[in-house]
Parts: structure tokens; sequence; C-alpha cells
């Protein structure tokens, strides 16, 4: 992808910096450099330290020890807009978005053209257009409002944001976390071009095939030290997955299939609106439904109706003991979640930030949030009764952390995860719904979250699991169910799927429902 | 088998700063009686004691109210006129419909607890924002206090007045019961599973709804409560008073929201605790009742009082923000 580094002098060198925290070293004295027209990946757990190395790059953080140079100059950031100034730009992974202002203001926010004052609106249109150009959004109008558009759009917007001509060292944040296969193609054709003109990329990410696919180097961090820096070229995915972290993660894609009980659940036609269509299904004890499909084709859309969390309009749910035999049959499916896990029924949200966490709280009152009458008598909590709980539940799910009084948001995005986990440990749950349980978690914590997945399936559990990467799901499930444009259009057993039968029918566009489709080779 | 847990000196950080929030307003308020004590040759005496701790009842209720409000992210305006409002129905109760003083009490309570009542269920009912809510309230309840009085001070005499009798050394009642209502209000916020939903309702509604906890019957309980208990406040007021004045309590919901401010509870909601509050409502009632004795002027009192509030929330958001690093 690009000239070999080494001939050159390294545009950024990074001499034994390091970054502390109140006496807490998240880094310790790394050193690392980066040539022009090169993708360095930098990967790890979360908590390696990446996000921390790639904000003192960009001046976001100070760091405490060691010094950086750029281009053979001192360069001590002390702000972003200092580093920006530089030439070194960041797109982070929260959206620095303001949603309620058009794309074109967003993409020269802070330095719109002017004249005494008053916005030339025309310029920046014109200067927009050309900017979201360069990275294939030419179908996006600059007039329309960000709050208008879906998440992977805005992340697009958010790096064309970035791709200013005086951009030097680029640091992408897990750019493609929120991008559709299609975005993330154009992303890489972007990257390749700037590589050309000679921008360095610092490229972090979990996800390994991509690395394969764009990186020249990849570094791999671990608690804050560089473990391993080398081509990219040769490595296999179990290397990577291996130097991360420090031991072998097991394979469990050719494990047989679990055997299953009795139907727990099962959905009869249901809908609503266009979002979901006539999906029929049923989750059995003791297995892990899987649902594939692309982001938009209403899989998170089917587990809120399943939960009560939005209203089915069409369609009933049907209920059934532990025997299999129908004990309840709800039109339309519960009012609220409340019903659902009185019933039984968990959910772990997709966004477990805004959706499932009290970040400011603890991880005791989190994790016993599903089912306080369990750890109170008479409405009065029994703390004691609580802490012993909860501390067997990070025991079990080896949480790591400073204890059972740390608020959750200060801990990394998989022990959230198990936190979340937790609360349906607690709560007794029949069927748990789980979407994407495993973004924004590294890859050692992605291990314990599966063993703890399949130790419920063998506890009896119906898990219905969404998920947008297909390993996982070919790993974990017994059954996958694709979902495309609202409805359910193929359901594959254990043994049966292949990674391109799966990619084909989520990118069909068939009307009939139920029905396996297509066998050319996928689009992407 | 404790590898999870890499340090047990931090474990109870959430605890600490409240500990922290509880010595730093202790500190503040030993060092304004201090000052007022070197100002002022008169103020560090029985006499002014007696009289803050009767002043405060009505304020010190109300604000246990609003911290809860607070905690769910809400907002509650209406406080002063739900308070005029109950005195108000009381001294009608007791005047025109000679009713029994109990009766009477019972009734101002019951309006409290209504107006509050219905400021939840039509916020929760149709998903507005208690502000406006509340603010709407703020009108209309005061309209109904000059309704039900007539737009006159209604002079109950002393039928009511064992609630502001001295019980012991010349302190009311009111104040201890006041002291009561605080400590209770402290145990159900931080010991109970009502408490724990509010704090989850501020932190993240969606989060609860999700986990399973319907926030619509607590946020309309917890301003049902609110309402109750400025209801408690009108009945402690014509107690001391010896009169429903329907101008009464006209713009102490400002007082009341300050004083849960200086006390560290966040406007945001989800962080917030009763013990503070009473500190917040200590320090605006020495604070007043010294710059009345040094002799500060009506306007001076006011400027110095804005200054005091935004200092304090300076100081508390500083300290969060550390804490939170």
């Amino acid at each position: 992808m690009s000239q070999a580094p080494s001939t050159t002098a390294p545009l950024l060198e990074i001499d034994s910096v390091g970054k502390a925290y109140g006496g807490t070293p998240v880094l310790h004295a790394l050193s690392l450099s980066l040539h022009a027209g090169e993708v360095l990946a930098l990967t790890g757990e979360n908590g390696a330290g990446k996000s921390t190395l790639s904000k003192l790059i960009c001046g976001l953080e100070r760091p405490t020890q060691g010094r950086l140079r750029l281009a053979g100059q001192a360069y001590a950031p002390a702000t972003r807009q200092e580093a920006e100034r530089l030439g070194v730009r960041m797109v982070m992974q929260e959206l620095g978005l303001v949603s309620t202002l058009t794309v074109a203001e967003n993409l020269f926010l802070g330095r719109m053209p002017s004249r005494a004052g008053w916005l030339r609106r025309g310029v920046l249109r014109a200067a927009a257009r050309q900017q979201l150009a360069k990275i294939g959004l030419d179908d996006i109008d600059p007039a329309t409002p960000v709050s208008r558009l879906g998440i992977g759009q805005q992340q697009m917007v958010e790096i064309a944001r970035n791709l200013q001509d005086d951009t030097r060292v680029l640091v992408l944040d897990e750019p493609t976390a929120m991008l559709t296969p299609r975005e993330t193609s154009r992303l890489f054709e972007q990257i390749a071009r700037l590589t050309a003109r000679g921008v360095a990329i610092v490229y972090v990410s979990h996800r390994l095939e991509e690395l394969r696919r764009i990186a020249d180097r990849v570094a791999v961090l671990r608690d804050g030290r560089l473990v391993d820096l080398r081509a990219m070229a040769g490595l296999s995915e179990a290397d990577l997955v291996q130097r991360m972290v420090g031991r072998s993660v097991s394979e469990l894609e050719h494990r047989p299939r679990r055997r299953a009980g009795a139907v727990l659940l099962r959905a009869e036609g249901l809908g609503r609106g266009t979002v979901v269509q006539d999906v029929r299904l049923e989750v059995r004890a003791g297995e892990v439904f899987g649902i594939a499909g692309l982001v938009g084709s209403g899989r998170t859309e089917l587990l809120r109706l399943l939960f009560g969390a939005d209203r089915a309009d069409s369609g009933t749910l049907v209920l059934n003991d532990d025997a299999g035999e129908v004990q309840r049959r709800i039109p339309r499916g519960f009012a609220s979640p409340v019903q659902a896990i009185a019933a039984g029924i968990g959910l772990v949200a997709e966004d477990r930030k805004s959706q499932g966490l009290l970040l400011s709280q603890s991880i005791r009152i989190n994790a016993t949030l599903s089912d306080l009458a369990a750890v109170s008598r008479g409405g009065w909590l029994r703390s004691a009764h609580e802490h012993t709980l909860v501390r067997g539940f990070i025991e079990r799910l080896r949480v790591r952390c400073r204890g059972s009084e740390q608020p959750v948001g200060q801990l990394s995005g998989g022990n959230q995860q198990k936190v979340v986990f937790a609360r349906w440990l607690h709560r007794s749950t029949r069927v748990l719904l789980l979407d994407e349980p495993t973004r924004g978690v590294d890859v050692g914590a992605r291990a314990d979250l599966y063993a703890e997945l399949d130790q419920m399936a063998c506890d009896g559990r119906g898990l219905l699991m969404v998920s947008s990467d297909l390993r996982e799901l070919m790993a974990m499930a017994d059954r996958i169910g694709v979902m495309s444009a609202g409805r359910l259009v193929a359901v594959f057993e254990r043994g049966e799927w292949t990674e391109s039968l799966l990619l084909s029918a989520a990118f069909s566009k068939s009307s009939e429902p139920g029905k396996a489709v297509a066998t050319e080779s996928p689009a992407s | 088998m404790n590898t999870y847990v890499t340090s047990q000196a931090a474990a109870a950080p959430v605890w600490r700063t409240q500990l922290g929030t509880f010595i730093g307003l202790a500190a503040v308020l030993v060092g304004m009686v201090a000052l007022f004590s070197w100002l002022s040759e008169y103020f560090w005496s029985r006499e002014t004691f007696v009289t803050i701790a009767n002043e405060i009842p009505a304020l010190a209720v109300m604000a246990v109210g609003m911290t809860f409000v607070l905690i769910i992210a809400g907002i509650d305006l209406s406080v002063g006129s739900v308070m005029a409002l109950s005195a108000a129905t009381s001294a009608a109760a007791i005047l025109q419909w000679h009713w029994s003083v109990p009766a009477a009490a019972v009734l101002a309570l019951a309006t409290g607890l209504l107006c509050g009542a219905v400021t939840g269920a039509v916020s929760v009912a149709w998903r507005l924002p208690s502000f406006i809510v509340s603010l709407g309230m703020l009108e209309a309840v005061r309209g109904s206090a000059y309704l039900v009085t007539d737009s006159r001070t209604q002079y109950v005499g002393d039928a009511i007045s064992w609630l502001a009798a001295p019980v012991l050394d010349g302190v009311s009642s009111a104040f201890v019961l006041a002291v009561l209502i605080v400590i209770v209000a402290q145990l159900v916020l931080s010991r109970t599973v009502f408490g724990r939903s509010m704090v989850g309702i501020g932190t993240n509604e969606e989060a609860m709804r999700l986990a399973g906890v319907d926030p619509r019957p607590i946020r309309i309980a917890v301003f049902a409560l609110i309402g109750l208990l400025a209801g408690l406040a009108g009945l402690m007021q014509s107690a001391r008073l010896e009169a429903a004045d329907p101008n009464a309590g006209t713009g102490v919901e400002l007082q009341v929201i300050a004083a849960v401010v200086i006390g560290g509870t966040s406007l945001m909601g989800g962080r917030g605790s009763v013990i503070t509050t009473a500190f917040g409502v200590l320090i605006i009632a020495v604070l007043e009742a010294g710059l009345a004795q040094v002799g500060a002027s009506e306007p001076s009192k006011r400027i110095i009082t804005g200054a005091v509030i935004v200092a304090a929330v300076i100081v508390d958001t500083l300290r969060q923000r550390r804490g939170a690093a």
C-alpha cells in the first residue's frame, strides 16, 4: 500500500512518552515512529492505552513524560486547536457534530466563510459540497441538518470535516464502528488517497479483518505498553489476538449444536409499520438464536417489539411455560418493558451508555436495578445482602474494577457490558434479548462474555442475539435468522450456513418472507 | 479469588464525595457564624439561634421536597403558591366552615398533595418539562389562594399556634418536626427502593425504563410529596403568624432551590442529599439573620446572598470535577 517506511525520516516520533493520571500510569514510556504515507494500526484491548496515546498525539492530553517530534521539530501541542494548526487531526469515536446545524455548517465549524461577520452562505455551500465529494458523499445535501442523517452518515461527515488539505497526521479512532460495508469501502479508498499524498494515518481499531485490509504496520498495546510492532503482511488474526490478550482465545466455531429444549417465546407475524414486518420466530430454551442483517434492517426494532419497549401494531406474542405449553397469548406484544420483565424477558440494549447504564452510579446500583425487590424488604434496601450479591457477580463475570462502589462510567466498555449482564443474572430471566452485546468490547472481555452467554444457554435460558459480526454469530448461535428490510428473510440451522449465504440473504431485497434466497456471491 | 477487585482503597467514592460536601458545608456554616459573631456583639446569643430555628422549618421542609424533585431531574416552581393556598384553605375551613383544627390541618395537607400530584401527573401524561407545568401552577394556585381568602389576610388567631408553640428552650415544635422530616427523608433517599429509583430516574430515565422500573408513578409521587410538604409549610407559616396571607411565599421557590443547590444537589438530576440540603437551609438562614444583625441594607443583603449562592455552586462543581478525574 505504500513504500517501505524505513527509508525515509519519520514524520512523527514518539519518544518514551508516558501518561499518568493522579499517579496511576496508563501509558509507560512508549516509543514509536510514524512515517509519511503509511497506515499504522493501533490495536489492543480496551484500556490498553490506545485512546490515551491518540489523545496525546492530537493535543487533547499532555504527556507526563517523554517528548514528541513532528517532522524533526519539537511538538508539544497544548490544545487540539494547536495540533490541528500543525496538521495533526483526529476523528473521535464520540461524534463532535452539532446536530441542529447543517452538514455544511458542521464541516466549517469555527472557520465559516464570512464577511464583516455575515455568513457567506453560497461560498459555504460550495466548499461543503467539494469537501463531501472528496469522500464520495455526493448524495448528501450540505443544507441537511445533521440530526436528520443516519449515524453512519454522521460518522462520514465527521471524517470529511477532518480531511483538510493541510492534514499531515490523521488519527482515526474506531472509524468504522457505525459504518455499513459500503461506507467502509469508501472510507478505505479515501485513506488510500491520503496516504498516496503522504499523509500518515494512525488507525485505531478492534476489527482485525479491517486492519489486514488497510494497515502497513501494526502496533499492539497491552496494559499501557507497546508489546509488538511489526509489518501487517503475513500476520494472521490468531497471531494478533494472542498478542493483544497474551493468551489464546478458544475457538468456538466448530462446536456442535446445543440441545434446545421447549419453545419459550414465539412471535407470530409481529410487525410495526414498515420497520418490522410479519416476523415469525421462536426462541427455545437452551439455544442461542442469532439475528444477522444490515444496520437498518429492523433488527434492533424487532428486539424492542419483543421487549415491549415499542408496541407492535400487528401480530401476536406467545409465551410458553417450561413444558412448551401455551401460557399466554399477547396480541401486539407487551405494552411496556415492565410487563416483559415480569414475564421473564430481559434486554441488553444496543447502546449501553444511553439505554443500559446509569453511568455516574456504582456497579452495585447498576447491577441490582432489574430486581430491587430481591434486595429489599418492605421497600427498605438490604444493604449487606446487596453487597454480597454484587461481589458474587463481579467474581463470576470477572469485572475489572476497584470495587462494587466504583461508578460504571469509569469502567472500560467490556466491563460495563459485564455489569449489564450482571443485571440479567440478578433477575432470573427465561429469555434474554441481546443487541450487539460485544460492540466496543475488547477481545479479552469478549471471551468472558461469550463464556457467560454459553453458560446462560446451558442453564436453559433462551438467547436471542443480534450482531453485525458474522463470525461471532457463527461461533455462538445454534440458529441464525437473517433480517432484510424489516423482514426475517431466512433462518439457517447450525451447519447449514456459510458466510456468503448469510450475507446474500442480508443483501436480498426479497419481499417473500421466510424464504432463503440468493445463491450468488455477496455484494461486498 | 479477589483478583478482579484491584484495590479496596477507593471502594466508596460516591459516599466519600458526599462526606466531602458535608464537611465543606459544615465548615462554611461555622465560618459564617464565627464571622457574624465577630462583626456583631449580639449575634452569638440564644435569641439569635432560637429565632433562626423558628424561622427555617417551612423553608426546610420544602427544601426536602425540592431535593427529591431535583434528584429526578425535575423542578417545582409552584411551592410558594401551594404553601399560600394550603394555609388559605385551612384558614377558610376554620373561620368560614367552622371545621375542627385537625380536620383543617388535614385539608391543608391534602390541598398541597393534590396540587403536587396535578403538577406531576400533567407533566408525566403529556411529557412536559416540570418547569413549564409548575410555572403554570405557580400562577393558577396563587390565583386560587386569592379566591379562597378573598384577597385578604385571614386572621386565624391561636387556633393552630400549637405548631409554633415552644417545646424546648423556645424552639418550636415545627422545628423538631422539620428535623425529623430531614432525617426520615435522608433514610428514604439512601435506604429505600423508592430512593434508589429516584436517583436512577434522574441519572438515566430510559435505562430505568428498560431495566423494568416504570418512572411515571415515581415522578408523580415525588411531585405529590413536595406538594404535601409545601402544604405542611403553609400550616407552619400560619401557625407562626396566626394568619393566612394570600401573598405568603411569593418568590420563596427561588430561596428553596437556592438552599438545595448550595447543599450540592445537582440541577441535572441523579445526585443529591437531604442532609446537605439542611445545611443549605441553615446557611441561607444564618446569612439572612447575620446580615440583618450587622445592619446590612436590604439591597446589599440581596447582593451578598446572590454571590454566596453562585460561589457555593462554583466550589461544589470544581470539587465534583476533580473527583471525577
